[in-house]
């Protein structure tokens, strides 16, 4: 029984007559075929929620219920793709309907011709349980992909074959308690719904990101959550896209909820260019892209948060550590504001619908490392980035998100407009995963790292407690062990937190450089103040070489770092030799 | 699509009619309001339904009444007819001529809402184009494709730098035809005739397709007036090959359209009363510009706005910030010590700067030399502050130059007035004349290699 428009309002659409209508049924409407989601249902009356553009649909047009949900397929074939909010493939798109995005396109997210080799790992007479490996595929040059048994299935393993087969072949027979199951490659999984795992481990291992100021101070774990809150222009972006770059998460799913077009072309382009600091193969190799830019439909926008999460949860469930970045979860809580306002619901603060918060923490807790349910150890790190309006965080998304999320990278406009990059303010960032990997650190780099970044840590705080003071007596007036943490907390700031996304070596700091150039900070920390102990002017050392070196040690590669260190140390036993003992 | 016409009105607001039992509206279709004196006002479908359909006017609604006012369905969404008869001609905001020539003939009607380009058809934008002013080009670079607004305040000479862009805008070493897409959205007739001027006499009126609501138009009309410019940008770029300047000014008068349609049909707000879903249609504005893989053309926007308070945290500035690919922030400071164009370099930004700079295409020192020149303005700007409040006296020999740097960077660097063009190379010269007043050892953002080649500091 097909049904008919009544209503037509932006992207919320009325209509009557549809055949068994259930909440959360995908439904075509309109001549057009428009895709549309059921997300509430009133006396004779469906609500729908359509994800594209409903210009010139007409009243009394026809609505066919699809008897779906809205789901991800999951399968091969995923990693190195880019897709829309609802896993529509934007290249296949482009093939079939031009350079821009006509309506009602239909195409399968994943290539169903393509033929995989399929390696089983399981051999027929096994029993076999849910999310259990049973063989293999090789995805792409970076990742092997496990076929698992689909969730709620469970039994005795008939027969698996070896070889090639599309996604939508049989590979497998599993004989159920009452019936034989297909399996196939090709799974499904409603995106808004959680996937099982066994249980939840503490995260206790970094997500190294090569971004010094991340990495030193605001660690995130792998399989923790981290929010980047900033006004436009401080570099929200350039970070998550560094994130995606130069993380050591095994597999990316980058969404860009709400942003610009341009931006995600700048990562279908780079991203194929990069090579894995590991592997040297390609970083695009390790990527899902899900593009549903700010003008693409904003029910899709809403979805494309779930899409993603419920493709980076599959390859968690793998035993992957995987990282999704969301750019921007602000655009997706404005998403759910408009739809909210088309759906007539009453509103909460600053008309956001009133589960706004319960929908922001909701998604976190999709992070974690986990026991999967085949017993191998993945994790699930959630990064999203913040868009407050006017920069001012205690708008209603900013403060539901940092309210869930462990760490907080708080991006400050002053230190992007003095091209101070990242600019992650140090003051006002924390991450509560420190305690968690103080031992991953001091057994992975070295005993001192905890006491080391926290000593500088201190300093950058005490400068600023002296600036308040210059502002009122000047420099001149300082003591001379002020004016030393000052000059400390300068190289602090320009040569060891400030980073060049855009320089060759730069652009990733490896932990070890990252330990060298915080013990190099510290040596000449040290010969200061034993030189202000005894009276020495800090003039004395304006322009000494091993401040000149401390400058150019970013721009160091790792293979050369044994040989600059003992260039550095060489230079502060100068300094030791020429004015400490001197006096 | 019909003959019908619907006379079952409710109710009419100032903008707003709402009818009862209409048979098969289309969202966002056109409609023909019939007044009993049988003029005839433009409007559109807000909200289709079987029971009560509203309908926004384009033109005013005084004189409508629920009597003898009736409404046809035309059986379309808006349409602009595009061709190459546009070039030269003055458009209202439904694209209808206004400069008393005839209609535009042949060519295609098109849907001016247009369709959003597919990100993987993109092209990264990626030629620098010289603006020959040196706060742009050589702190903040505009690039073919790149959608970069003016944050402008009222009193501040927007239209002077809008045109001296328009006028001066080049790319090294090309030659591809070029056309501007003017829209003016409820400016002062003032303004419109400035503009006009201006393009008349650099020549490019001829290349120029004009869209003009004056502040005396309807007001509903800028809620289009956007959407149809960007659709004749579309057919000049995309099909024509054309690289299209597009210049909408001013987008808080479009902003303003946007909020008395929300207010009208009682929706929630969000900030400061304007409709929660503003970003998503700013976006779908925007987001137009760009360039396409394979083709030829390009759109490169260039809207404006007036912050009202000069507050750049207000919704417009904020939400625009958030989708265009940077901005050029105006600053009242500047603009009363003199400094034209008043560019605060600081807070503007260019988010495609790197992909149009560098080796090949401007120099390789470029992208350096700016971060220097930022680093050293703002630590000079911010030592100025201090010794507002400490007196000079406490600063250092080494504070006082950066001081006097930044003093310099406004005069010599920012300030050069709105006829003077100059080349990148110039640019980048002034650049490396000004730090040459500061200590070579801060120089912590340049190469080595760099301060060798371009340095001009005395041995």
């Amino acid at each position: 029984m097909e049904g008919r428009v009544t209503r037509i309002s932006g992207a919320v659409v009325e209509a009557v007559g549809i055949d068994s209508p259930n909440m959360n049924d995908i439904v075509r409407v309109g001549n057009a075929g428009l895709l549309g989601e059921i997300v509430r249902l009133q006396d004779d009356k469906s609500i729908i929620q359509v994800y594209e553009d409903t210009t010139g649909l007409r009243v009394n047009e026809k609505v066919s219920n699809t008897h779906t949900q809205l789901s991800v397929k999951l399968a091969p074939g995923l990693l190195g793709s880019i897709f829309d909010g609802i896993q529509r493939p934007l290249e296949k798109i482009m093939e079939q309907s031009g350079d821009f995005i006509a309506k009602g396109v239909d195409i399968a997210p994943l290539d169903m011709e393509k033929r995989w080799e399929f390696t089983p790992i399981a051999k027929a007479g096994d029993t076999v349980h849910e999310g259990q490996i049973i063989g293999e595929v090789a995805e792409t040059s970076l990742i092997i992909h496990k076929v698992m048994v689909p969730v709620g299935v469970h039994g005795k393993l008939d027969s698996i074959e070896k070889g090639e087969f599309t996604i939508n072949q049989n590979i497998a027979i599993i004989s159920g308690d009452e019936e034989k199951i297909e399996v196939k490659m090709l799974q499904e999984w409603p995106v808004r719904k959680f996937r099982p795992v066994k249980e939840k481990l503490s995260p206790d291992i970094p997500l190294i990101t090569g971004q010094r100021v991340l990495d030193t101070f605001f660690p995130v774990a792998k399989g923790g959550t981290a929010a980047i809150p900033g006004p436009f222009g401080a570099g929200k972006t350039v970070t998550q896209h560094s994130l995606a770059e130069w993380s050591d998460a095994d597999i990316i799913v980058y969404v860009g909820c709400g942003e610009r077009g341009n931006e995600m072309t700048e990562m279908l382009t780079t991203l194929p260019k990069l090579k894995d600091a590991r592997t040297g193969k390609p970083l695009m190799d390790r990527t899902i892209l899900i593009a549903n830019t700010s003008n693409m439909p904003v029910a899709a926008r809403e979805a494309s948060i779930y899409t993603g999460a419920a493709l980076a949860e599959y390859y968690r469930d793998m035993g992957y550590n995987v990282a999704l970045m969301a750019d921007s979860t602000s655009r997706w809580a404005e998403a759910m504001r408009e739809l909210s306002g088309r759906l007539e619901e009453m509103p909460g603060e600053e008309g956001y619908p009133a589960y706004l918060s319960s929908k922001i923490a909701e998604f976190y807790e999709r992070a974690g490392r986990v026991r999967t349910l085949n017993d191998s150890v993945g994790s699930l790190t959630l990064i999203g980035a913040v868009s407050p309006a006017g920069g001012d965080v205690s708008e209603p998304v900013s403060q539901s998100t940092i309210r869930v999320t462990r760490v907080f990278w708080a991006l400050d406009a002053s230190l992007a407009n003095a091209r101070h990059f990242p600019s992650i303010n140090w003051l006002n960032s924390y991450s509560l995963y420190e305690d968690d990997l103080t031992s991953w650190y001091t057994e992975n780099v070295s005993k001192e790292w905890p006491a080391l970044k926290k000593e500088l840590m201190v300093v950058l705080t005490r400068e600023a407690e002296i600036n308040e003071i210059v502002q009122l007596v000047g420099y001149d007036a300082l003591p001379e062990a002020d004016k030393l943490i000052l000059d400390i907390a300068k190289i602090v700031r320009e040569d060891f937190l400030q980073q060049n996304a855009f320089d060759e070596v730069d652009a990733f700091s490896s932990i070890k450089k990252q330990y060298y150039m915080l013990s190099a900070i510290k040596m000449l920390y040290s010969v200061e103040k034993q030189a202000v102990d005894n009276q020495v002017p800090m003039s004395t050392f304006s322009g000494i070489k091993s401040k000149e070196l401390l400058a150019k040690m970013k721009f160091v590669p790792d293979d050369k770092l044994e040989t600059f260190n003992s260039e550095f140390k060489t230079s502060i036993e100068e300094v030791k030799n020429s004015v400490v003992v001197n006096v | 699509m019909s003959d019908v016409y619907y006379k079952n009105i409710k109710k009419i607001t100032n903008i707003l009619l709402f009818l009862e039992n209409v048979s098969e509206p289309a969202y966002n279709e056109l409609v023909e309001i019939k007044l009993g004196n049988d003029s005839v006002i433009t409007g559109q479908v807000l909200d289709a339904s079987d029971r009560f359909t509203i309908i926004q006017s384009f033109g005013n609604t005084s004189g409508m009444n629920v009597d003898s006012t009736k409404v046809r369905l035309t059986g379309e969404t808006a349409k602009f007819n595009v061709s190459d008869g546009m070039l030269g001609r003055v458009f209202n905001g439904l694209g209808e001529p206004i400069d008393g020539g005839p209609s535009v003939y042949g060519g295609e009607r098109r849907d001016i809402n247009g369709s959003p380009i597919n990100p993987y058809a993109r092209e990264e934008p990626s030629e620098f184009i010289q603006t020959g002013i040196s706060a742009i080009d050589g702190m903040n670079s505009l690039v073919r494709g790149q959608k970069l607004p003016i944050f402008s305040a009222s009193g501040m000479k927007h239209n002077q730098l809008a045109v001296q862009i328009a006028k001066q805008a080049k790319i090294i070493g090309d030659s591809g035809k070029f056309a501007i897409v003017f829209g003016g959205i409820g400016i002062t007739s003032e303004s419109a005739n400035y503009f006009k001027e201006e393009f008349e006499k650099s020549g490019a009126l001829d290349r120029t397709v004009v869209f003009l609501n004056l502040s005396s138009s309807p007001s509903m009309e800028r809620v289009i007036l956007p959407r149809v410019a960007l659709t004749a940008a579309e057919y000049l770029a995309y099909d024509k090959g054309m690289h299209v300047l597009v210049v909408l000014i001013d987008m808080t008068n479009y902003c303003e359209a946007l909020k008395e349609i929300s207010a009208a049909r009682e929706e929630v707000p969000s900030r400061r009363g304007y409709p929660g879903y503003m970003y998503t249609d700013l976006a779908s504005i925007f987001e137009r510009a760009g360039k396409i893989k394979g083709k030829e053309g390009s759109i490169t926007m260039l809207p404006i706005l007036t912050m009202p308070g000069d507050d750049i945290t207000h919704p417009i500035p904020d939400l625009t910030g958030y989708i265009t690919e940077g901005q050029v922030v105006l600053n009242r400071e500047l603009d009363k010590k003199g400094v034209s164009p008043n560019i605060d370099v600081l807070t503007s930004l260019s988010r495609l700067m790197n992909q149009g700079i560098g080796a090949n295409k401007t120099r390789e020192d470029h992208r350096d030399l700016a971060n220097q020149l930022f680093a050293a303005y703002a630590a000079g700007k911010d030592l100025r502050n201090l010794s507002e409040v400490v007196g000079e006296g406490a600063l250092s020999e080494n504070d006082k130059k950066f001081v006097d740097f930044s003093s310099r960077f406004e005069k010599d660097f920012v300030n050069q007035g709105y006829e003077t063009e100059r080349s990148i190379t110039d640019t980048l010269a002034i650049g490396w004349t000004l730090l040459s007043g500061l200590d070579k050892r801060e120089m912590k953002r340049l190469k080595e290699g760099e301060i060798k080649k371009y340095g001009k500091w005395e041995e």
